[in-house]
């Protein structure tokens, strides 16, 4: 039997399905494994995104800093690398030390000086974004031998596809977040907070370690999304991923996440990406479709899911209340 | 403090010195001792506001105290936190904020301390383990199923079995059956009876002196922040009990009131409804309500006392029957359309529905006033203040501060405000459902003798309790409600507490209670 807090994961699966063969059906190239293979780089750095976002909505949190830490990773990578000459590697890790910084710093905001999560992070997404100016207005390109060898690697599906590092990253990631957010205490702190952070307290949940810990990883992994966005685009440039934050609840939301936390799954997130790529991916085989009605699709998407949890809330407080007036 | 000298060191497990805390110069704990036997439950009584829960939450480690010692096993300790609580034996179950709903079983069972297998979770051991815990408390449910698809009294269990097995020397239950029926308290205190056999020290905090002598071996009573004292139940007279509590001999609270029996109000009803009432909520009714007269509201849980004060208060539409006022109909299509009527109501979720914490006790009241005057006339602040300050003298609402936010008084005193917001629109009928639900002694017997005087003012009161003892002393008439409908209707010398059990046990009632 399926439990309903898994219905909406189960529903989004099937809308992929029911989509995707919708779309094979119309045109059977879009089986390919090339097909596959895009939809899967194309998507990667918001993917990795996502990751950090949903532990973020589990918490009953949001992050809307996202977008500007990945434009800001991109930009930092690119002037580093190649105006300062320094090794990709080295970056990459001072990269990561500073995104990590800054969501344990907005994560400790919220906790101790108890401010909403928007307000925190929204004021980071502004900060964020002013010091990828700072640094360079330009659109700057990267070139280094390491990062070709990194875009030059790849497996090679049967039938021609390409399964790149990056997303093979991706993967790693949604794999990992999955094993922490299901698995490790954690995990399980994230939940318990999304819950009901008073009950989670007097349950002995640590909660400020577990928020600090959340904005954290969403930090870590919106500078790991930064690089491969720069692999994926070999540049930095600080106007670039403007919105991505929202493109990441999206997925999330779509993935069958509860938008007020304590529910859902990182794996739900993973099926959120791939709609949003599959409707991105049909609009380009149409090829008269205006690439605006992703976003139309995405947003009715949006309004189903929404409606969808409601039901299935509204349905098992229902389903409680009869259950409780036949003990009664 | 009396009889504690003849407690053996050895037996008691935890032991609390000279505790004393205050907030903002307010002193909540003033020196106050208590002292915890291995295998007793030990319960704790106190008026609200008596300090019971600042105690509660200080060993539990929620607040740190300003002075004072608290052994456990006869070390020293001073939990910083629940956490640290939990780990050093002490574990709490709490009233209201319990558990988990969106996680299962299993995982509220075990959170934060899940069982590991090669560094990770390990969900079939958790569930495993979980099975074999709650057996021993005689459960045998889907421990994968989220917690919000058990009932209160489940949860409880559940509750108090994760609180042993984490903490294994002392039990804190804060008001734990409070939202149980009478056959889910039982199965609460053989758990509790056998707890105690096992060794463990529970600390009981509740407002049912009737449990209080069902499971208790002692008790310590605090009045204001101070010991009042600490002694064996078992022959302690039930009124020495409460005059402990109270600090003054009780005045014979309930009795009194019976002479209301003989003399129903005469006259027309002012307010009827006929025929009322709505599919999936209340059969329809009759009801007609007099000036002056206290309509009780009797059933069991579910049964529908809740659902028919929404009706008549408009938050629920009727879609059968008529209402009229005075003889003329009104359509009550919302709260709005009631409150110009003149009608009030005090909810029973009085957190979630009634008060609005973060504002002053004088914008509480201030509330319903402002909603009828509607929000173009604007009562100015000087107004509040006097509205407020009379209320709070003529209710004795403590601490007799206006500007303070009501989330930080007590139950009694938050229910009081409440009452005074509906008072200062004088209104003609006030639906009033369960006003006495979790309060202390001394507020409940003000709040009934407010009642009184209401109705001896000509006000109409429709009052939902499941306190027989109560409905019997103030109700002119009561109705009795079972599986969604009126089922009987007893008024003058009938309103007995056995006639009203005799109703609801009636045999029209098809479900099993």
């Amino acid at each position: 039997m399926i439990h309903s807090r898994n219905l909406p994961f189960v529903t989004t699966l099937a809308i992929f399905v029911i989509a995707y063969a919708l779309c094979a059906l119309q045109f059977p190239a879009m089986l390919s494994t090339r097909v596959i293979g895009n939809l899967l780089v194309d998507n990667a750095f918001l993917g990795i995104a996502a990751v950090g976002m949903t532990f973020v909505i589990l918490s009953g949190g949001i992050d809307l800093s996202i977008g500007s830490v990945i434009a800001f990773t991109s930009v930092f990578v690119a002037v580093t690398v190649g105006s300062f000459g320094l090794h990709p590697l080295t970056a990459f890790a001072v990269v990561l030390v500073i995104s990590t910084a800054f969501g344990s710093a907005m994560g400790a905001m919220i906790r101790y000086l108890q401010i909403p999560p928007f307000v925190v992070t929204l004021a980071g997404m502004f900060l964020a974004r002013g010091a990828a100016y700072l640094i360079s207005t330009a659109s700057v390109p990267i070139s280094h031998p390491f990062i070709d060898t990194i875009q030059g690697f790849y497996f090679r599906f049967p039938g021609g596809g390409r399964l790149t590092a990056m997303s093979m990253l991706m993967i790693a990631v949604f794999v990992v977040g999955g094993i922490i957010a299901s698995r490790t205490k954690f995990g399980a702190n994230v939940y318990a907070l999304g819950g009901n952070p008073q009950s989670a307290e007097l349950m002995g949940v640590p909660v400020g370690r577990t928020t600090i810990g959340i904005y954290a990883t969403s930090g870590f992994l919106s500078g790991l999304a930064g690089i491969a966005y720069t692999l994926y685009t070999s540049s930095g440039y600080s106007l670039a991923t403007v919105g991505v934050e929202l493109d990441a609840i999206a997925a999330v939301v779509i993935g069958g996440t509860l938008l007020t936390g304590g529910t859902g799954l990182i794996a739900g997130t993973f099926v959120g990406i791939l709609i949003q790529g599959l409707i991105q991916t049909y609009i380009v085989f149409d090829g008269t479709l205006s690439s605006w009605w992703t976003k139309i699709v995405i947003g009715v998407l949006l309004f189903v899911f929404i409606v969808l949890q409601r039901g299935i809330i509204w349905y098992s407080n229902r389903r409680i209340d009869i259950a409780r007036l036949k003990g009664a | 403090m009396s009889d504690s000298q003849n407690i053996l060191e050895a037996d008691c497990v935890l032991e609390a010195r000279s505790i004393t805390k205050s907030f903002l110069g307010n002193i909540a704990l003033d020196t106050v001792d208590f002292s915890l036997q291995r295998g007793e439950i030990h319960a704790l009584l106190g008026e609200n506001g008596a300090g019971k829960s600042t105690l509660i939450k200080i060993l539990t480690g929620v607040y740190s105290r300003d002075s004072g010692t608290i052994r456990l096993d006869g070390e020293e300790v001073s939990p910083a936190n629940v956490g640290e609580a939990q780990a050093l034996g002490i574990g709490t179950v709490y009233q209201e904020v319990n558990l988990l709903e969106n996680l299962t079983v299993a995982e509220n069972l075990f959170l934060g301390r899940q069982p590991r297998r090669f560094g990770l979770t390990d969900r079939r051991e958790m569930r495993r383990r979980s099975r074999e815990l709650l057996a021993r408390y005689g459960l045998d449910i889907d421990v994968d199923a989220l917690l919000s698809t058990y009932s209160v009294a489940i949860r409880q269990i559940i509750a108090i079995a994760r609180a042993v097995d984490l903490s294994g020397k002392v039990l804190v239950l804060d008001e734990p059956t409070a939202s149980l029926d009478a056959q889910e308290v039982e199965v609460l205190f053989s758990v509790l009876r056998k707890l105690k056999a096992e060794g463990l020290g529970i600390i009981l905090i509740t407002h049912f002196l009737n449990q209080v002598y069902a499971v208790c071996d002692r008790v310590t009573v605090l009045r204001n922040g101070k010991l009042v004292g600490n002694r064996a139940l078992d022959g302690l007279p039930r009124m020495d009990l409460i005059s402990m509590m109270l600090g003054r001999e009780l005045q014979h609270v309930t009795r009194d009131h019976q002479a209301t029996e003989g003399d129903v109000p005469v006259g027309d009803a002012a307010i009827s409804f006929n025929d009322y009432g709505k599919r999936g909520s209340v059969s329809p009714f009759d009801l007609a309500i007099r000036p002056g007269e206290v309509v009780g509201i009797a059933g069991l849980l579910g049964s529908g006392r809740s659902e028919t004060a929404f009706l008549l208060f408009g938050i629920d539409r009727a879609d059968s029957g008529t209402a009229t006022v005075d003889g003329s109909e009104i359509a009550l299509t919302s709260p709005e359309a009631a409150i110009a009527q003149g009608f009030g109501f005090c909810p029973e979720e009085r957190k979630s529905d009634g008060i609005i914490g973060d504002f002053s006790v004088a914008e509480n009241i201030a509330l319903a006033l402002q909603a009828r005057q509607g929000w173009a006339k604007p009562i100015s602040s000087r107004q509040k203040q006097a509205l407020a300050e009379d209320f709070i003298r003529s209710l004795d609402i403590r601490p007799a501060d206006p500007d303070r936010p009501i989330k930080f008084l007590s139950g009694g005193n938050q229910q009081k405000a409440i009452l005074a917001r509906w008072l200062a629109t004088n209104p003609r009928l006030l639906i009033l459902d369960e006003p006495t639900r979790g309060i202390d002694i001394g507020a409940h017997a003000e709040i009934l003798k407010m009642i009184e005087k209401l109705c001896g003012d000509g006000m109409s009161l429709v009052v939902i309790s499941s306190e027989l003892e109560e409905l019997t002393a103030i109700a002119h008439r009561v109705i009795v409600l079972s599986d969604r409908k009126h089922i009987a209707e007893l008024s003058g010398a009938d309103v007995t507490a056995d006639n009203i059990m005799h109703a609801i046990a009636a045999p029209n009632r098809t479900e099993a209670a």
